[in-house]
């Protein structure tokens, strides 16, 4: 069955820099410090990816960092915390803009 | 799901080491490890001393965990006899190898154990012993600790992580709870305080198809929970690699984690893990007396080769410590990352 997602293809991420090198090195050169320690520690880095990969619903990224979080010792408790996270910021989102239809909801009604 | 024998009693074809080296040479196309290895300029991969005898005293074993590469259980009978571990003490009488390291299945339950440790220890060697915590509790066992500590023996014991859900989940219902139990009998005899001297070393193991986090790190969160929640101590924390052999290269075939797992050891082979590989200054005893460069070829039964002698009978020191190592595409195992040899973590 064709698919517009293959697992494969996430080893193939560096491929894309064959039509500008110059821009994907320096690509990977931010992103490999991005994901450096720092103030954070990897790990810390690594839950906080695996959360925006569900935010922005990225199956390469929840693939990569769902092995990476566990590389870097997290649990499974931690990693289902870290995309509740991301969950109710999405919910909240939604919900905060409630406000701006009350708005408009007050405006149009008598 | 946790066994309760090994993959030998059910007949598997994976219980063969023969078929477990067809899978690791064949089944998937990557570079051979022996290229790998040399494209890091020092040639073939040879030893540079012993500064451990490794003794796999036998595959009889408390319990039957989900990652074991020997295939150890209850139901194994391959155990080392008195009569080989003359053998080896002879040996080793002939050598100054600091260091020996006694192993299985659980090396506790062979009868001849206690006299062994005690024998290498009139030897002035230093004696440590792979320990999985819950024969300590076992029945005809409970006096192991106080055995352990009077000898001066240190203690290496696998704890797969500091969570009981994740530890039972490799090792058996209620094995956390008994481990942290050992754990306690050996802090009340000094075991795991710094001033004692006596040494209690806890392993790591990924429990699935991934490597291992960073171990200074993993130690501090292993030494925070463990002290915080259970009051209980150790000195260090090894992390290790699960090889792809045994019951673990079962787990990742039926898992279909096999080809990508294989991959990810390849892509991170790491040079400088390559160069301190525990193998160059180990020599590993099998049961029967036959020599190997590592526990895990012994379980792939790949004798030491290229002319060393391969039996501890026949035991030359001098042939053996400067022997070219058997390598196959398991060995990417103990290459990849920050490495993993039966001491943690090597680069």
């Amino acid at each position: 069955m064709e698919t517009y997602y293959n697992p494969a293809d996430l080893a193939k991420f560096a491929s894309v820099g064959e039509g500008n090198k110059k821009l994907m090195d320096k690509f990977f050169s931010w992103y490999n410090e991005v994901f450096a320690a720092g103030a954070l520690s990897e790990r810390e880095k690594a839950l906080i990816a695996l959360a925006v990969a569900h935010a922005v619903q990225c199956p390469y990224c929840i693939d990569a960092y769902t092995q990476s979080s566990l590389e870097k010792g997290a649990t499974l408790e931690q990693m289902t915390e870290a995309i509740h996270v991301a969950a109710a910021i999405r919910g909240g989102a939604s919900l905060v803009h409630g406000v701006q239809m009350k708005n408009v909801y007050q405006k149009l009604s008598m | 799901m946790v066994r309760h024998k090994s993959m030998q009693a059910f007949g598997e074809a994976l219980a063969n080491a023969e078929t477990q080296l067809e899978i690791i040479q064949n089944r998937c196309t990557l570079p051979p490890f022996d290229e790998t290895y040399q494209s890091i300029g020092e040639g073939p991969l040879t030893a540079t001393g012993i500064e451990v005898f490794q003794v796999n005293v036998g595959k009889l074993c408390n319990q039957v965990c989900r990652h074991c590469h020997v295939d150890a259980g209850p139901d194994r009978r391959e155990i080392m006899s008195r009569e080989t571990m003359q053998l080896c003490l002879e040996a080793l009488a002939k050598t100054d190898v600091p260091k020996v390291d006694i192993t299985g299945g659980a090396p506790e339950m062979n009868p001849n154990f206690r006299w062994f440790v005690s024998e290498v220890k009139k030897l002035g060697r230093h004696v440590m012993v792979r320990s999985n915590l819950t024969i300590l509790l076992a029945k005809g066992y409970e006096d192991l600790p106080e055995f352990f500590a009077a000898h001066g023996v240190e203690v290496i014991s696998s704890l797969p992580h500091y969570t009981a859900t994740n530890t039972d989940k490799q090792r058996g219902e209620g094995v956390f709870e008994r481990s942290i139990e050992a754990i306690r009998r050996l802090n009340h005899l000094g075991y795991g305080q710094e001033e004692s001297g006596l040494i209690l070393n806890l392993v790591y193991n990924p429990v699935g198809a991934f490597l291992p986090p960073n171990q200074a790190g993993l130690e501090a969160d292993y030494k925070r929970v463990l002290n915080v929640e259970y009051g209980v101590q150790f000195n260090h924390l090894y992390t290790i690699t699960n090889m792809p052999i045994g019951r673990f290269l079962d787990y990742l075939i039926a898992s279909g984690n096999y080809e990508s797992y294989m991959q990810r050891l390849v892509s991170l082979f790491n040079p400088a893990a390559a160069r301190n590989v525990m193998c160059r200054t180990t020599l590993s005893i099998g049961w029967d007396g036959t020599l190997y460069d590592c526990d895990f070829n012994q379980m792939l039964e790949l004798k030491v080769g290229f002319g060393a002698p391969m039996h501890i009978k026949d035991f030359d020191f001098a042939q053996l410590r400067t022997r070219r190592i058997v390598t196959k595409q398991h060995c990417y195992g103990c290459t990849a990352g920050a490495g993993s040899s039966c001491g943690g973590a090597i680069a």
